[in-house]
Formats: C-alpha cells, sequence, structure tokens
C-alpha cells in the first residue's frame, strides 16, 4: 500500500480531532478529541515504521508508549474533570470564565473561601 | 534447537551508566519514595517525614549532578545525553526545586497553599471534618519530585521518544498539583482543567510532529536526525512540518507568544508554591529540551528555522511586556512578566553559537531565583482570604511592612534589568550574544520592550511605596524560616549575579564550550 493513504487518513483523523477540541464545548468530548489526535499520530507512527522498514521498530515502540500514556493523561483529565463537576455541578468549559484578563478582583463566591478554623 | 538459538541470540542486557544517570534516579527515587511514605507512615507524621526526605533528596541530587561535571557521554544506549549544558540546566532545576520546596513545605494550618482534602467539595460536613482533624494533602511532595524528575530528563533527551515520555512526566503532575489551592478553590480548578486540556492539546501536536520528522528521518535519535537533516533531499516538506508542530509543542511549555494564552491563567488559579516552581524550573527545562532540539536535531536547517524564532521571540517580548501593563492581579502580572522574559532567553538561543548557549544558561539561573524570591514574598502578603493578590490591595504596602515591599521592589527592578541586579547581567549576556550572532534587530526590538516592561514594574513600585495603605488592607505575615530562606536564596543570588557575576558567566561559559552531545 502506498504510503499516501494511511498519511492522509492520519491527518484527516487529526484534523477531526483539533475540530472537535476547538468547536466543542464539553470538557468530555474535548479530552475525546485529542484521544482522536493521538490515535491520528499512533496510525502515522505505525505506517512510517513499515514503509521505512525500521529496523529497531522505532516508530512501533513509540506508539506503544504513546497508548501508555494516553491512557494515564485520560484517567488524569477525568479526576480533575469530575473534580469540577462536583464543585459546579457543570463540565462545560465555557461556563469557567472566572480566571481571564479583567480589572475587576475576580468575584468572591460564598463556596469559595472554605471556612477555616484555625 | 529452538530454545539452543534463542539462548545464542540472546539479548544483550542494556549497558546504562548509573552514575551519569544519578541525579535523575536520585529524583524519582525521591517521588517512589515519597509514594511509600504515604502508603506506611501514619497521617499525622507524614508532612514531618516528606519535607526533611525531600530537601535531603534533593540536595543529594545537586551533589550528584555537581560530581558529574566534565562528563561529555551519551548514556543509557543512546537515550540520554549527559554534556555541559544539559548538567548546567539540571544542577539549576534542581537548586530551583530545592528552593521552590522550602516554599512547599510551608505547613501552618494559617499559611498552608494547599487544600487539606483535595476531593471534598468546599463547604461540606466532609470538609469541615478533615479540616478540624488538621489534614494535609501530603501527595503534594511526591507528585513534585515526579514532575521535577521529567524536568531533569526532559533537557537530557537525546531522542524524540524519551524527550516525549519526559515532557508527560512532568506535565502530568503538575496538572494536579494547579488544583490543590487551599483558597480560592474553583479559581485553582478553573486552572488545572485548563492547564490540562490546553497541555494535552499542545502536547499532541508535539506528538504529531515526532511521527513527521519521524517519516522523514527514519529514526527518532536527535544525532540521526541531523545526519538526514544534512543529506537531505526531496521529501522536505515532512522534516518542515515535523519541525514546526515540534516547535509548537515546546513553545506552549515555555510560554511563547502564540501559545501563551494558559500561562496567566494558571500562573494566577495554581497554589503560589507551585507557580514559583512552573515559573522557574519547567521554564528552565523547556528551554534545555529547545535548545538540544535545535542545536543537535535541526542545527543544519538554521537557516529554516531561524526567521520564524525571530518572529515568535519578537511576538513574545512586545507583547508580553504590553499586555503586562493593564494587569491588575500581581501574579497575573508576573506570569505576563514571564511571558516576556521568555522572548529574551529566546534571542540568546536564537545566537545559535556557544557564546549563546552560554548567556542562555546564565539568564535561566538568573531569572529563576528572583522568580522563585518574588513569588514567595506573594505568598506574604495575606489578609483574611487569603494571599492579597489584587494590586489594588499592595497600595501602601512600602510604609506598613517597608522590609518586604523593599524586597519585592528589589526582585522587580531585577525584572526590569537595572545594573546591580543579575537581571541586567543577564540581559546585557543574551543580547550581546544576539548582537555577535548578527542579530541586532531583534536586540533593538528587546531593549524597547524591556523598556515597556520597566514601565510596569516601576508602577507596582510607586503603589507600593506612594500611595496611602489600606486601613483594612492586607498584612504581611511574619515569615516562617522556609519562606524566609527562599526569598533570602533569591535576594543573595540576584544580588550576587548582579554584582559579581564573573563566576556564574565563566561557570555557564566552560558548561557551554563544548556544546550538545550528538
Amino acid at each position: 500500500m502506498h504510503i499516501v493513504y494511511p498519511a492522509v487518513v492520519a491527518a484527516l483523523l487529526f484534523s477531526v480531532g483539533v475540530y472537535g477540541v476547538l468547536a466543542r464545548r464539553n470538557a468530555i468530548l474535548v479530552l475525546m478529541s485529542v484521544e482522536l489526535m493521538l490515535n491520528a499520530v499512533n496510525l502515522n507512527l505505525v505506517a512510517f515504521d513499515v514503509w521505512l522498514g525500521d529496523a529497531l521498530r522505532g516508530g512501533q515502540v513509540l506508539t506503544l508508549f504513546v497508548i501508555v500514556i494516553a491512557a494515564a493523561e485520560v484517567g488524569l483529565g477525568l479526576a480533575i474533570v469530575l473534580l469540577v463537576f462536583r464543585n459546579r455541578q457543570t463540565v462545560q468549559i465555557d461556563a469557567l470564565r472566572d480566571l481571564a484578563d479583567r480589572d475587576a478582583e475576580p468575584a468572591e463566591r460564598p463556596e469559595q473561601v472554605s471556612t477555616e478554623i484555625s | 534447537m529452538n530454545s539452543q538459538l534463542l539462548a545464542q541470540s540472546a539479548v544483550q542486557a542494556p549497558h546504562i551508566e548509573y552514575g551519569q544517570l544519578a541525579p535523575m534516579l536520585i529524583v524519582f527515587g525521591l517521588a517512589i519514595a515519597g509514594v511509600l511514605v504515604e502508603a506506611f507512615v501514619p497521617r499525622r507524621a507524614r508532612s514531618a517525614v516528606h519535607a526533611p526526605l525531600t530537601l535531603v533528596g534533593l540536595a543529594a541530587a545537586f551533589v550528584a549532578t555537581v560530581l558529574q561535571a566534565g562528563t561529555h557521554h551519551v548514556a543509557a544506549e543512546g537515550a540520554v545525553g549527559v554534556d555541559g549544558p544539559t548538567l548546567f540546566i539540571q544542577g539549576t532545576i534542581i537548586a530551583l526545586a530545592f528552593v521552590s520546596s522550602l516554599l512547599i513545605a510551608e505547613r501552618r494550618p494559617d499559611t498552608s497553599a494547599f487544600v487539606s482534602d483535595a476531593a471534598s467539595v468546599p463547604g461540606t460536613q466532609e470538609e469541615r471534618e478533615s479540616l478540624v482533624a488538621g489534614d494535609v494533602q501530603t501527595e503534594v511532595y511526591p507528585l513534585t519530585m515526579f514532575a521535577v524528575g521529567g524536568m531533569l530528563l526532559f533537557p537530557a533527551a537525546n531522542d524524540l521518544l524519551t524527550m516525549f515520555v519526559a515532557l508527560e512526566v512532568l506535565s502530568l503532575p503538575l496538572y494536579v498539583l494547579c488544583g490543590l489551592a487551599r483558597r480560592r478553590r474553583l479559581l485553582s480548578q478553573e486552572a488545572a482543567v485548563k492547564y490540562f486540556l490546553l497541555g494535552a492539546f499542545s502536547s499532541a501536536f508535539f506528538l504529531y510532529g515526532i511521527a513527521m520528522v519521524y517519516g522523514f528521518a527514519g529514526s527518532i535519535r536527535l544525532s540521526e536526525i541531523a545526519l538526514a537533516v544534512s543529506h537531505s533531499g526531496g521529501n522536505e516538506t515532512l522534516l518542515l512540518l515535523g519541525l514546526a508542530l515540534l516547535g509548537m509543542g515546546l513553545l506552549f511549555k515555555l510560554g511563547a507568544v502564540p501559545f501563551h494564552s494558559w500561562k496567566p491563567d494558571v500562573y494566577q488559579g495554581a497554589p503560589t508554591p507551585i507557580t514559583a516552581l512552573m515559573g522557574s524550573c519547567t521554564v528552565v527545562a523547556a528551554f534545555g529540551a529547545l535548545l538540544r532540539v535545535l542545536y543537535v536535531g535541526f542545527g543544519g536547517m538554521q537557516w529554516d528555522w531561524r526567521p520564524f524564532m525571530w518572529g515568535i521571540a519578537i511576538l513574545t517580548m512586545v507583547i508580553g511586556a504590553i499586555v503586562a501593563i493593564t494587569q491588575a492581579d500581581v501574579k497575573r502580572m508576573l506570569a505576563y512578566s514571564s511571558i516576556a522574559h521568555a522572548g529574551f532567553v529566546l534571542t540568546g538561543v536564537i545566537a545559535s553559537s556557544s557564546q549563546g548557549l552560554s548567556s542562555t544558561l546564565f539568564y535561566l539561573v538568573a531569572y529563576g531565583f528572583t522568580t522563585v524570591g518574588a513569588f514567595a514574598i506573594v505568598t506574604l502578603v495575606r489578609d483574611a482570604a487569603g494571599e492579597a493578590n489584587h494590586l489594588s490591595r499592595w497600595a501602601g504596602l512600602g510604609r506598613r511592612s517597608p522590609l518586604v515591599a523593599g524586597i519585592f521592589a528589589f526582585f522587580l527592578l531585577a525584572f526590569a534589568g537595572i545594573p546591580l541586579t543579575s537581571g541586567f547581567t543577564g540581559k546585557f549576556a543574551v543580547f550581546a550574544a544576539a548582537v555577535a550572532g548578527g542579530a541586532t534587530p531583534l536586540v533593538i526590538v528587546g531593549v524597547l520592550s524591556s523598556a515597556v516592561a520597566a514601565f510596569f514594574y516601576v508602577r507596582v513600585i510607586v503603589v507600593m511605596f506612594f500611595s496611602d495603605p489600606n486601613p483594612d488592607g492586607p498584612t504581611v505575615a511574619a515569615p516562617s524560616l522556609l519562606t524566609g530562606a527562599a526569598v533570602a536564596v533569591g535576594v543573595a543570588v540576584t544580588l550576587v549575579l548582579g554584582v559579581l557575576p564573573q563566576p556564574a558567566l565563566d561557570l555557564a561559559a566552560n558548561a557551554a564550550a563544548g556544546l550538545f552531545v550528538r
């Protein structure tokens, strides 16, 4: 098979992922789109590995590492998103606007200052 | 017979130079020891075990780095380069991590920066219980050590696989650490989400770049990529695309301008000791990796990447300096100042000579210590709701506590690059290297934007010293021994590198003389 087919498929998959990250407002869907981008890279790496006939199988080894790290990343990302959900009851990332360039001091929410006992 | 064949062609055990990898091994060992402490030491005693363990371990790692001085070798079967610039950067990271750990170890209930129980929702019974019990989230220490270990490996990585793994090992703990602030929890968690999503997005680009470069060169080892670049003919699209995507991932980590938007939000939301760690160590590590990729892997195509780096350096300096003027939050202002400083360091990177390398190394040391010191001061200015970060709250601080305000003013002058501070020596060194490398227009832009930057640093000093204090304004907590030590180290290094820079400049020049090992 010519190298162009997998390369183009990977590029399209990557673009779908980029579109998802930019267009989706739900943190979980953004996370899934990032995974799509990583899998596009995996496809590309394996295709290049076969095409080059790399004796050290560098591309496939790298793919294995990417899979492991992507899994770790998802675990961590879901933990962070869950934490936000428990505090805000939403995972819409455009609702996260407390940190931004502005002059006024960010409005203190009542639950924001945890009751300190000392 | 089959087994005999297997025995004859048995896989040879890789040759690992444990001595040369000692700094990284010690730090990763510390991280694992930290996890074991979490598992086996009773809850109340954990802080008391973690803090000395971390500090002693980092000191040992620093000694191990110094002992390697003069090594110029590719260790671990080609995966890790141990050479002058790398050792210098690793030593810097360990020293800065040590000072940041002093801030992280600050554990008095009224001044601790970290949440008592990260999983509980603020205002619930669960949280009140954990506060009454005086719990602290001590996982902070092993997480910090994993991040520092990744930072040590990042500039040393001699192939792109190791570099990617190091990038993730340094990033993942930092994402979690960002969300662990004790006060303003929602802001802190928002910072963690933003940092995580943008970080994952950028590391996907970094990875796609690796795939492209692999497709071009047929290897992920930087030296073989350099070989392929020098023999290149024909299929350069893959190479250029790959380098662009790879550069995007690295520039994101150091916060250069088109990829800087995470920096102010994350710096503001993260607990201040973690901001100090990110503002110093992560930037140093990212520059180390960028230097290695550009000098070793893609040194042969300087004429392709230099124009782009020119543009990015100019944008970074100008936008960092101008947007900082409008900031009203101290941590956001320091974040934009860190963006502008990344631009100044990039002028040294672009010089792509041994002089450029040594001036970049010196600048990173000078900037790192000043940053940690400045954030240590930020942790001290507090009111009832925690740290008072809004600039209007700092009005009149100079009258209320002249010493703290004076030290902060000194750090700001160092950021601005006033003579007799390390900032001046560092800026002078990188600009001199850039002029020698034929980048005079870049230096003119750099000098102009440091003039703009000086304006907002001086504005903060004016607010602190020449306006009336707010009656209900923040108080300055008496610094504990740990925070006091962090501030003292920051002041000492900033002053010494400003007044007597020659030994440090010589050290950087020696380290840079051999360039990177291939």
